[in-house]
Protein backbone atom coordinates (compact mmCIF):
# COMPACT_ATOMS: atom_id res chain seq x y z
CA UNK A 1 0.00 0.00 0.00
CA UNK A 2 1.28 3.45 -0.88
CA UNK A 3 2.43 5.72 1.91
CA UNK A 4 -0.36 7.70 3.53
CA UNK A 5 -0.53 11.20 2.09
CA UNK A 6 -2.47 13.52 4.36
CA UNK A 7 -4.82 16.13 2.95
CA UNK A 8 -4.59 19.54 4.53
CA UNK A 9 -7.06 22.35 4.05
CA UNK A 10 -5.53 25.76 4.71
CA UNK A 11 -7.70 28.81 5.23
CA UNK A 12 -5.36 31.61 4.21
CA UNK A 13 -5.96 35.32 4.62
CA UNK A 14 -5.94 37.20 1.32
CA UNK A 15 -3.58 39.93 2.54
CA UNK A 16 -0.86 37.94 4.28
CA UNK A 17 -0.77 34.18 4.18
CA UNK A 18 -2.25 33.77 0.72
CA UNK A 19 0.29 36.29 -0.60
CA UNK A 20 3.03 34.41 1.28
CA UNK A 21 1.96 31.17 -0.39
CA UNK A 22 1.94 32.95 -3.74
CA UNK A 23 5.45 34.33 -3.21
CA UNK A 24 6.61 30.88 -2.08
CA UNK A 25 5.50 29.72 -5.52
CA UNK A 26 7.15 32.52 -7.52
CA UNK A 27 10.38 32.16 -5.55
CA UNK A 28 10.30 28.40 -6.16
CA UNK A 29 10.38 27.36 -2.53
CA UNK A 30 9.57 23.66 -2.33
CA UNK A 31 6.88 22.38 0.00
CA UNK A 32 4.67 19.27 -0.05
CA UNK A 33 1.70 19.25 -2.38
CA UNK A 34 -0.66 17.98 0.35
CA UNK A 35 -2.19 21.34 1.04
CA UNK A 36 -5.31 22.79 -0.57
CA UNK A 37 -5.50 26.51 0.05
CA UNK A 38 -8.83 28.27 0.49
CA UNK A 39 -8.43 32.01 0.15
CA UNK A 40 -10.50 33.99 2.63
CA UNK A 41 -10.61 37.76 2.96
CA UNK A 42 -9.53 37.71 6.59
CA UNK A 43 -8.70 35.06 9.17
CA UNK A 44 -11.41 36.71 11.30
CA UNK A 45 -14.08 35.48 8.90
CA UNK A 46 -13.21 31.82 9.34
CA UNK A 47 -16.23 30.32 11.01
CA UNK A 48 -16.06 27.12 13.10
CA UNK A 49 -18.29 25.43 10.53
CA UNK A 50 -15.65 25.86 7.79
CA UNK A 51 -13.24 23.82 9.83
CA UNK A 52 -15.80 21.24 10.96
CA UNK A 53 -17.05 20.86 7.40
CA UNK A 54 -13.49 20.30 6.20
CA UNK A 55 -13.12 17.47 8.70
CA UNK A 56 -16.54 16.14 7.78
CA UNK A 57 -15.46 15.95 4.14
CA UNK A 58 -12.33 14.02 4.99
CA UNK A 59 -9.53 16.51 5.64
CA UNK A 60 -6.72 15.11 7.79
CA UNK A 61 -5.61 18.48 9.01
CA UNK A 62 -6.78 22.08 8.92
CA UNK A 63 -4.61 25.17 9.05
CA UNK A 64 -6.07 28.57 9.81
CA UNK A 65 -3.51 31.22 8.91
CA UNK A 66 -3.62 34.99 8.67
CA UNK A 67 -1.86 38.24 9.47
CA UNK A 68 0.01 39.05 12.63
CA UNK A 69 -2.16 41.02 15.03
CA UNK A 70 -1.03 44.51 14.05
CA UNK A 71 -0.92 43.88 10.30
CA UNK A 72 -4.63 43.19 9.91
CA UNK A 73 -6.26 44.88 6.96
CA UNK A 74 -9.48 45.11 8.94
CA UNK A 75 -8.07 46.16 12.33
CA UNK A 76 -8.96 43.20 14.53
CA UNK A 77 -9.40 40.09 12.38
CA UNK A 78 -6.72 38.01 14.15
CA UNK A 79 -8.25 38.84 17.53
CA UNK A 80 -11.59 37.49 16.33
CA UNK A 81 -9.89 34.49 14.82
CA UNK A 82 -8.00 33.71 18.03
CA UNK A 83 -11.20 33.87 20.07
CA UNK A 84 -12.98 31.57 17.61
CA UNK A 85 -10.02 29.23 17.44
CA UNK A 86 -9.67 28.81 21.18
CA UNK A 87 -13.29 27.64 21.49
CA UNK A 88 -13.14 25.50 18.38
CA UNK A 89 -10.02 23.78 19.66
CA UNK A 90 -11.91 22.74 22.79
CA UNK A 91 -14.82 21.39 20.75
CA UNK A 92 -12.48 19.47 18.47
CA UNK A 93 -10.52 18.09 21.44
CA UNK A 94 -13.74 16.81 22.99
CA UNK A 95 -14.45 15.03 19.73
CA UNK A 96 -11.14 13.28 20.28
CA UNK A 97 -9.11 14.72 17.43
CA UNK A 98 -5.36 14.96 17.97
CA UNK A 99 -3.82 18.39 18.55
CA UNK A 100 -1.77 18.14 15.36
CA UNK A 101 -4.83 18.17 13.15
CA UNK A 102 -5.83 21.74 13.80
CA UNK A 103 -3.28 24.51 13.67
CA UNK A 104 -3.37 28.28 13.88
CA UNK A 105 -0.51 30.31 12.44
CA UNK A 106 0.29 33.93 11.76
CA UNK A 107 2.28 34.29 8.54
CA UNK A 108 2.87 37.66 6.93
CA UNK A 109 3.47 38.32 3.21
CA UNK A 110 7.24 38.34 3.57
CA UNK A 111 7.33 35.05 5.46
CA UNK A 112 6.93 32.60 2.59
CA UNK A 113 9.73 30.30 3.87
CA UNK A 114 7.79 30.04 7.13
CA UNK A 115 4.67 29.05 5.21
CA UNK A 116 6.59 26.28 3.48
CA UNK A 117 8.07 25.19 6.80
CA UNK A 118 4.66 25.07 8.51
CA UNK A 119 3.23 22.90 5.74
CA UNK A 120 6.26 20.58 5.89
CA UNK A 121 5.90 20.24 9.66
CA UNK A 122 2.19 19.58 9.44
CA UNK A 123 2.58 16.92 6.76
CA UNK A 124 5.28 15.20 8.78
CA UNK A 125 3.19 15.23 11.97
CA UNK A 126 0.05 14.07 10.19
CA UNK A 127 1.90 11.19 8.59
CA UNK A 128 2.76 10.02 12.09
CA UNK A 129 -0.77 10.52 13.43
CA UNK A 130 -2.39 8.77 10.47
CA UNK A 131 -5.67 9.33 8.63
CA UNK A 132 -8.46 11.31 10.24
CA UNK A 133 -11.05 9.20 12.07
CA UNK A 134 -13.78 10.93 10.08
CA UNK A 135 -12.31 9.70 6.83
CA UNK A 136 -13.74 6.22 7.24
CA UNK A 137 -17.20 7.48 6.54
CA UNK A 138 -16.11 9.31 3.42
CA UNK A 139 -14.23 6.34 2.01
CA UNK A 140 -17.21 4.11 2.64
CA UNK A 141 -19.25 6.45 0.48
CA UNK A 142 -16.75 6.57 -2.37
CA UNK B 1 -41.32 8.05 2.56
CA UNK B 2 -43.60 10.07 0.34
CA UNK B 3 -46.17 12.69 1.17
CA UNK B 4 -49.12 10.32 0.82
CA UNK B 5 -47.68 7.98 3.47
CA UNK B 6 -47.12 10.87 5.82
CA UNK B 7 -50.71 12.03 5.42
CA UNK B 8 -51.97 8.51 6.13
CA UNK B 9 -49.69 8.00 9.09
CA UNK B 10 -50.35 11.29 10.89
CA UNK B 11 -54.07 11.27 9.96
CA UNK B 12 -53.71 14.71 8.45
CA UNK B 13 -56.78 13.97 6.29
CA UNK B 14 -58.95 14.52 9.36
CA UNK B 15 -58.08 18.23 9.22
CA UNK B 16 -61.23 20.38 9.39
CA UNK B 17 -59.45 23.55 8.26
CA UNK B 18 -60.64 25.20 11.46
CA UNK B 19 -57.35 27.01 11.97
CA UNK B 20 -57.13 26.45 15.70
CA UNK B 21 -53.53 25.33 15.23
CA UNK B 22 -52.55 28.61 13.63
CA UNK B 23 -54.45 30.64 16.20
CA UNK B 24 -52.66 29.00 19.12
CA UNK B 25 -49.26 28.59 17.45
CA UNK B 26 -46.66 30.72 19.26
CA UNK B 27 -44.67 31.26 16.05
CA UNK B 28 -47.68 32.25 13.94
CA UNK B 29 -48.52 34.94 16.49
CA UNK B 30 -45.39 36.83 15.46
CA UNK B 31 -44.49 35.50 12.04
CA UNK B 32 -47.33 36.27 9.59
CA UNK B 33 -45.80 33.99 6.96
CA UNK B 34 -45.94 30.89 9.17
CA UNK B 35 -49.15 28.95 9.34
CA UNK B 36 -49.54 25.31 10.39
CA UNK B 37 -52.92 25.18 8.70
CA UNK B 38 -51.42 26.37 5.42
CA UNK B 39 -48.70 23.69 5.61
CA UNK B 40 -51.35 21.02 6.10
CA UNK B 41 -53.51 22.42 3.31
CA UNK B 42 -50.58 22.32 0.91
CA UNK B 43 -50.00 18.69 1.78
CA UNK B 44 -53.67 17.72 1.41
CA UNK B 45 -54.03 19.49 -1.92
CA UNK B 46 -50.93 17.72 -3.16
CA UNK B 47 -48.76 20.82 -3.50
CA UNK B 48 -45.66 18.99 -2.38
CA UNK B 49 -43.20 21.61 -3.61
CA UNK B 50 -44.98 24.40 -1.75
CA UNK B 51 -44.64 22.37 1.42
CA UNK B 52 -41.14 21.02 1.00
CA UNK B 53 -39.41 24.06 -0.45
CA UNK B 54 -41.04 26.38 2.06
CA UNK B 55 -38.36 27.64 4.43
CA UNK B 56 -41.07 28.11 7.05
CA UNK B 57 -41.36 24.35 7.37
CA UNK B 58 -38.29 24.58 9.57
CA UNK B 59 -39.76 27.39 11.70
CA UNK B 60 -42.13 25.02 13.50
CA UNK B 61 -41.00 24.54 17.11
CA UNK B 62 -42.61 21.09 17.25
CA UNK B 63 -43.74 22.23 20.70
CA UNK B 64 -47.06 20.33 20.54
CA UNK B 65 -49.20 23.34 21.50
CA UNK B 66 -51.28 22.98 18.32
CA UNK B 67 -51.89 19.31 18.89
CA UNK B 68 -53.45 20.05 22.29
CA UNK B 69 -56.12 22.17 20.62
CA UNK B 70 -56.71 20.23 17.41
CA UNK B 71 -60.29 18.85 17.38
CA UNK B 72 -59.30 16.16 14.86
CA UNK B 73 -56.21 15.08 16.74
CA UNK B 74 -53.87 15.66 13.81
CA UNK B 75 -50.31 14.98 14.90
CA UNK B 76 -48.86 18.16 13.41
CA UNK B 77 -45.35 17.97 14.96
CA UNK B 78 -44.85 14.46 13.59
CA UNK B 79 -46.26 15.58 10.26
CA UNK B 80 -43.67 18.38 10.19
CA UNK B 81 -40.90 16.03 11.23
CA UNK B 82 -41.69 13.61 8.43
CA UNK B 83 -42.19 16.37 5.86
CA UNK B 84 -38.72 17.58 6.81
CA UNK B 85 -37.24 14.24 5.79
CA UNK B 86 -38.59 14.87 2.28
CA UNK B 87 -37.18 18.39 2.47
CA UNK B 88 -33.77 17.01 3.47
CA UNK B 89 -33.87 14.65 0.49
CA UNK B 90 -34.38 17.74 -1.65
CA UNK B 91 -31.44 19.54 -0.07
CA UNK B 92 -33.49 21.79 2.21
CA UNK B 93 -32.40 22.08 5.81
CA UNK B 94 -33.63 25.38 7.12
CA UNK B 95 -31.39 28.15 8.36
CA UNK B 96 -29.07 26.53 10.87
CA UNK B 97 -28.28 28.60 13.94
CA UNK B 98 -24.65 28.94 15.08
CA UNK B 99 -23.69 28.47 11.42
CA UNK B 100 -24.66 24.80 11.58
CA UNK B 101 -21.90 23.76 13.99
CA UNK B 102 -24.23 21.71 16.14
CA UNK B 103 -25.66 19.79 13.19
CA UNK B 104 -22.13 19.22 11.93
CA UNK B 105 -21.03 17.88 15.32
CA UNK B 106 -23.84 15.34 15.28
CA UNK B 107 -22.78 14.19 11.82
CA UNK B 108 -19.12 14.03 12.84
CA UNK B 109 -20.05 11.90 15.83
CA UNK B 110 -21.47 9.21 13.57
CA UNK B 111 -17.92 8.21 12.67
CA UNK B 112 -17.29 4.81 14.28
CA UNK B 113 -13.57 5.36 14.82
CA UNK B 114 -13.53 8.49 16.97
CA UNK B 115 -12.40 8.39 20.58
CA UNK B 116 -14.09 11.22 22.41
CA UNK B 117 -12.64 12.90 25.48
CA UNK B 118 -15.96 13.81 26.96
CA UNK B 119 -15.42 13.30 30.68
CA UNK B 120 -12.48 15.64 31.25
CA UNK B 121 -14.64 17.90 33.43
CA UNK B 122 -15.27 15.12 35.93
CA UNK B 123 -13.53 15.93 39.20
CA UNK B 124 -12.86 13.76 42.22
CA UNK B 125 -15.53 15.37 44.38
CA UNK B 126 -18.16 13.33 42.56
CA UNK B 127 -18.41 9.60 42.97
CA UNK B 128 -19.17 7.46 39.98
CA UNK B 129 -19.19 3.73 39.77
CA UNK B 130 -18.42 1.38 36.93
CA UNK B 131 -20.80 -1.30 38.17
CA UNK B 132 -23.80 0.87 38.85
CA UNK B 133 -27.30 0.03 37.68
CA UNK B 134 -28.03 3.68 37.04
CA UNK B 135 -26.57 5.64 34.18
CA UNK B 136 -26.43 9.43 34.05
CA UNK B 137 -26.74 10.65 30.48
CA UNK B 138 -24.33 13.54 29.90
CA UNK B 139 -25.39 14.20 26.32
CA UNK B 140 -24.12 17.25 24.47
CA UNK B 141 -23.13 19.25 27.56
CA UNK B 142 -19.33 18.96 26.99
CA UNK B 143 -19.81 20.39 23.49
CA UNK B 144 -22.13 23.19 24.57
CA UNK B 145 -19.59 24.32 27.13
CA UNK B 146 -17.19 26.18 24.77
CA UNK B 147 -19.84 27.10 22.20
CA UNK B 148 -22.08 28.97 24.66
CA UNK B 149 -19.38 30.56 26.75
CA UNK B 150 -20.27 34.01 25.38
CA UNK B 151 -23.76 33.95 26.83
CA UNK B 152 -22.44 32.82 30.22
CA UNK B 153 -24.15 29.48 30.04
CA UNK B 154 -22.35 26.48 31.49
CA UNK B 155 -24.14 23.34 30.38
CA UNK B 156 -21.86 21.17 32.50
CA UNK B 157 -23.07 23.01 35.61
CA UNK B 158 -26.36 21.18 35.14
CA UNK B 159 -24.62 17.84 34.69
CA UNK B 160 -22.43 18.44 37.73
CA UNK B 161 -25.44 19.47 39.80
CA UNK B 162 -27.32 16.34 38.72
CA UNK B 163 -24.35 14.23 39.65
CA UNK B 164 -24.08 15.92 43.04
CA UNK B 165 -27.79 15.38 43.72
CA UNK B 166 -27.56 11.72 42.74
CA UNK B 167 -24.53 11.28 45.00
CA UNK B 168 -26.33 12.89 47.92
CA UNK B 169 -29.29 10.59 47.34
CA UNK B 170 -26.88 7.70 47.68
CA UNK B 171 -26.68 6.83 43.99
CA UNK B 172 -23.28 6.45 42.38
CA UNK B 173 -24.15 6.55 38.69
CA UNK B 174 -22.20 5.20 35.80
CA UNK B 175 -21.02 7.59 33.09
CA UNK B 176 -20.33 6.44 29.55
CA UNK B 177 -17.01 7.43 28.02
CA UNK B 178 -18.21 7.00 24.49
CA UNK B 179 -21.82 8.02 24.36
CA UNK B 180 -22.81 10.12 21.38
CA UNK B 181 -25.37 12.80 20.65
CA UNK B 182 -28.84 11.29 21.21
CA UNK B 183 -29.79 12.42 17.71
CA UNK B 184 -32.79 14.48 18.77
CA UNK B 185 -31.93 17.44 16.57
CA UNK B 186 -31.01 15.26 13.60
CA UNK B 187 -34.34 13.46 13.89
CA UNK B 188 -36.43 16.61 14.17
CA UNK B 189 -34.69 18.29 11.25
CA UNK B 190 -35.35 15.24 9.10
CA UNK B 191 -31.82 13.83 9.02
CA UNK B 192 -32.90 10.25 9.66
CA UNK B 193 -29.67 8.67 8.47
CA UNK B 194 -27.58 10.47 11.10
CA UNK B 195 -30.19 9.73 13.75
CA UNK B 196 -30.20 6.01 13.02
CA UNK B 197 -26.43 5.73 13.25
CA UNK B 198 -26.33 7.61 16.55
CA UNK B 199 -29.21 5.59 17.97
CA UNK B 200 -27.59 2.29 17.03
CA UNK B 201 -24.29 3.31 18.58
CA UNK B 202 -25.90 4.51 21.80
CA UNK B 203 -28.10 1.45 22.14
CA UNK B 204 -25.05 -0.81 21.75
CA UNK B 205 -23.15 1.19 24.37
CA UNK B 206 -26.03 0.96 26.82
CA UNK B 207 -26.46 -2.77 26.29
CA UNK B 208 -22.75 -3.24 26.92
CA UNK B 209 -22.96 -1.16 30.09
CA UNK B 210 -25.77 -3.38 31.33
CA UNK B 211 -27.63 -0.70 33.25
CA UNK B 212 -31.23 -0.88 34.40
CA UNK B 213 -32.07 2.81 34.39
CA UNK B 214 -30.89 5.92 32.56
CA UNK B 215 -31.34 9.30 34.24
CA UNK B 216 -31.50 12.41 32.08
CA UNK B 217 -30.94 16.04 32.96
CA UNK B 218 -32.05 17.01 29.45
CA UNK B 219 -35.69 16.53 28.39
CA UNK B 220 -34.74 16.27 24.72
CA UNK B 221 -32.58 13.24 25.33
CA UNK B 222 -35.29 11.84 27.58
CA UNK B 223 -37.95 12.21 24.91
CA UNK B 224 -35.73 10.71 22.24
CA UNK B 225 -34.89 7.68 24.37
CA UNK B 226 -38.40 7.17 25.60
CA UNK B 227 -40.48 7.71 22.47
CA UNK B 228 -38.19 7.58 19.44
CA UNK B 229 -35.53 4.99 20.17
CA UNK B 230 -38.05 2.12 20.57
CA UNK B 231 -39.02 2.61 16.89
CA UNK B 232 -35.46 1.99 15.76
CA UNK B 233 -33.49 0.15 18.43
CA UNK B 234 -34.01 -2.00 21.48
CA UNK B 235 -32.79 -0.40 24.70
CA UNK B 236 -33.96 -2.86 27.31
CA UNK B 237 -33.89 -0.46 30.23
CA UNK B 238 -35.95 2.16 31.99
CA UNK B 239 -35.50 5.90 31.36
CA UNK B 240 -36.29 8.72 33.76
CA UNK B 241 -35.89 12.46 33.96
CA UNK B 242 -34.05 13.74 37.01
CA UNK B 243 -37.13 15.67 38.17
CA UNK B 244 -39.17 12.44 38.23
CA UNK B 245 -36.45 10.67 40.16
CA UNK B 246 -36.31 13.53 42.66
CA UNK B 247 -40.09 13.63 43.07
CA UNK B 248 -39.97 9.91 43.85
CA UNK B 249 -37.14 10.19 46.37
CA UNK B 250 -38.27 13.34 48.14
CA UNK B 251 -41.05 11.66 50.06
CA UNK B 252 -38.59 9.16 51.50
CA UNK B 253 -37.01 9.79 54.84
CA UNK B 254 -33.48 11.03 55.02
CA UNK B 255 -33.76 13.62 52.25
CA UNK B 256 -33.48 17.03 53.85
CA UNK B 257 -33.41 20.48 52.32
CA UNK B 258 -32.11 23.67 53.80
CA UNK B 259 -34.23 26.77 53.54
CA UNK B 260 -33.95 28.93 50.43
CA UNK B 261 -36.09 32.03 50.62
CA UNK B 262 -36.93 32.80 47.05
CA UNK B 263 -39.92 33.43 44.88
CA UNK B 264 -39.55 31.32 41.78
CA UNK B 265 -41.45 30.59 38.60
CA UNK B 266 -41.20 27.52 36.42
CA UNK B 267 -40.85 27.22 32.66
CA UNK B 268 -42.22 23.92 31.33
CA UNK B 269 -39.86 22.63 28.65
CA UNK B 270 -41.98 21.50 25.72
CA UNK B 271 -40.32 18.08 25.49
CA UNK B 272 -40.90 17.37 29.18
CA UNK B 273 -44.36 18.90 29.44
CA UNK B 274 -46.44 18.54 26.31
CA UNK B 275 -44.42 15.74 24.74
CA UNK B 276 -44.25 13.51 27.81
CA UNK B 277 -46.83 14.96 30.18
CA UNK B 278 -44.42 15.55 33.07
CA UNK B 279 -45.89 18.66 34.68
CA UNK B 280 -46.23 17.70 38.33
CA UNK B 281 -42.87 16.16 39.17
CA UNK B 282 -40.78 19.37 38.86
CA UNK B 283 -43.44 21.36 40.73
CA UNK B 284 -43.51 18.80 43.51
CA UNK B 285 -39.74 19.07 43.82
CA UNK B 286 -39.89 22.88 43.94
CA UNK B 287 -42.66 22.92 46.52
CA UNK B 288 -40.85 20.52 48.80
CA UNK B 289 -37.91 22.90 49.25
CA UNK B 290 -38.69 25.03 52.32
CA UNK B 291 -38.83 28.77 51.69
CA UNK B 292 -39.44 28.40 47.96
CA UNK B 293 -42.61 30.09 46.82
CA UNK B 294 -43.72 28.89 43.39
CA UNK B 295 -45.72 31.36 41.33
CA UNK B 296 -47.07 30.36 37.92
CA UNK B 297 -46.72 32.45 34.80
CA UNK B 298 -49.72 33.63 32.79
CA UNK B 299 -49.24 30.63 30.52
CA UNK B 300 -48.18 27.52 32.38
CA UNK B 301 -48.62 23.78 32.23
CA UNK B 302 -49.77 22.65 28.79
CA UNK B 303 -50.31 26.27 27.73
CA UNK B 304 -46.76 27.31 28.49
CA UNK B 305 -44.88 29.10 25.74
CA UNK B 306 -41.83 27.49 24.18
CA UNK B 307 -38.41 29.11 24.49
CA UNK B 308 -38.46 29.99 20.80
CA UNK B 309 -36.21 27.66 18.83
CA UNK B 310 -35.93 23.95 18.45
CA UNK B 311 -33.22 21.77 16.92
CA UNK B 312 -31.05 24.82 16.24
CA UNK B 313 -32.87 25.86 13.08
CA UNK B 314 -34.59 29.02 11.90
CA UNK B 315 -33.73 31.14 14.92
CA UNK B 316 -34.86 34.57 13.76
CA UNK B 317 -36.20 37.86 15.08
CA UNK B 318 -39.60 36.22 15.63
CA UNK B 319 -37.99 33.65 17.90
CA UNK B 320 -36.45 36.49 19.84
CA UNK B 321 -39.82 38.23 20.21
CA UNK B 322 -41.24 34.98 21.54
CA UNK B 323 -38.47 34.71 24.11
CA UNK B 324 -38.86 38.31 25.15
CA UNK B 325 -42.58 37.75 25.66
CA UNK B 326 -41.92 34.67 27.78
CA UNK B 327 -39.30 36.53 29.82
CA UNK B 328 -41.73 39.39 30.48
CA UNK B 329 -44.30 36.86 31.67
CA UNK B 330 -41.70 35.51 34.08
CA UNK B 331 -40.80 38.99 35.33
CA UNK B 332 -44.49 39.95 35.71
CA UNK B 333 -45.02 37.18 38.25
CA UNK B 334 -42.68 39.04 40.60
CA UNK B 335 -40.41 36.01 40.85
CA UNK B 336 -36.71 36.58 41.25
CA UNK B 337 -35.68 33.28 39.75
CA UNK B 338 -36.79 31.46 36.62
CA UNK B 339 -36.44 27.72 36.95
CA UNK B 340 -36.37 25.45 33.94
CA UNK B 341 -35.54 21.80 33.50
CA UNK B 342 -33.99 21.94 30.04
CA UNK B 343 -30.49 23.12 29.11
CA UNK B 344 -31.77 24.42 25.80
CA UNK B 345 -34.45 26.63 27.36
CA UNK B 346 -31.67 28.15 29.39
CA UNK B 347 -29.44 28.68 26.34
CA UNK B 348 -32.22 30.44 24.47
CA UNK B 349 -33.34 32.66 27.32
CA UNK B 350 -29.79 33.63 28.20
CA UNK B 351 -29.12 34.42 24.56
CA UNK B 352 -32.20 36.67 24.45
CA UNK B 353 -31.07 38.46 27.62
CA UNK B 354 -27.66 39.29 26.10
CA UNK B 355 -29.55 41.51 23.67
CA UNK B 356 -30.33 44.79 25.44
CA UNK B 357 -33.50 45.35 23.41
CA UNK B 358 -34.79 48.68 22.19
CA UNK B 359 -34.66 51.87 24.21
CA UNK B 360 -38.41 52.04 24.83
CA UNK B 361 -38.65 48.30 25.31
CA UNK B 362 -35.61 46.80 27.01
CA UNK B 363 -35.31 43.02 27.25
CA UNK B 364 -36.69 41.85 30.61
CA UNK B 365 -34.01 40.42 32.86
CA UNK B 366 -34.39 37.61 35.34
CA UNK B 367 -31.99 35.18 36.94
CA UNK B 368 -32.33 31.75 35.37
CA UNK B 369 -31.36 28.39 36.79
CA UNK B 370 -31.89 24.71 36.16
CA UNK B 371 -34.00 22.67 38.55
CA UNK B 372 -31.02 20.38 39.22
CA UNK B 373 -28.88 23.34 40.27
CA UNK B 374 -31.50 24.62 42.68
CA UNK B 375 -31.91 21.21 44.25
CA UNK B 376 -28.13 20.77 44.45
CA UNK B 377 -27.91 24.07 46.35
CA UNK B 378 -30.76 23.17 48.68
CA UNK B 379 -30.08 19.54 49.50
CA UNK B 380 -28.27 18.98 52.77
CA UNK B 381 -25.09 17.03 52.93
CA UNK B 382 -24.44 14.24 55.41
CA UNK B 383 -27.99 12.97 55.56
Amino acid sequence: MAEFEPKIIAFACNWCTYAAADIAGTSRIHYPANVRIVRVMCSGMVDPIYVLKAFEMGADGVLVAGCHGIDCHYLNGPVKCDAMFEKLKRVVNTLGLEDERLRREMISTSESPIFAQVIEEMVEQLKKVGPSPFKVKMEALA
Amino acid sequence: MNLEDIIQETKTYYCLECGKCTSICPVARYDPAFSPRMLIENALLGFEDELVFNQKLFSCLTCYTCQQECPSDVDFPIFVRKARTIAQDNGQHGVCAHSGQLQSLARLMTSPTIKQKRLEWLSKEYSVSENSDVLLWVGCAPYFEPIFEDIEFRALDITEASLKVLNLLGIKPKLLTDEKCCGHDALWTGDIETFKKLAEHNAAQIKEAGVKKIVFSCPEGYRTFKLDYPNYVDLGCEVQHISELLAEKIGQKGVKFKEINKKVTYQDPCRLGRHLGVYDAPRKVLESIPGIELVEMKHSGWESICCGTSAWTNCDSYSNLLRTERLSEAVETGAELLITACPKCQTHFRCAMVDKGEEHRPTPKIEIMDLANLVANAIEEGR
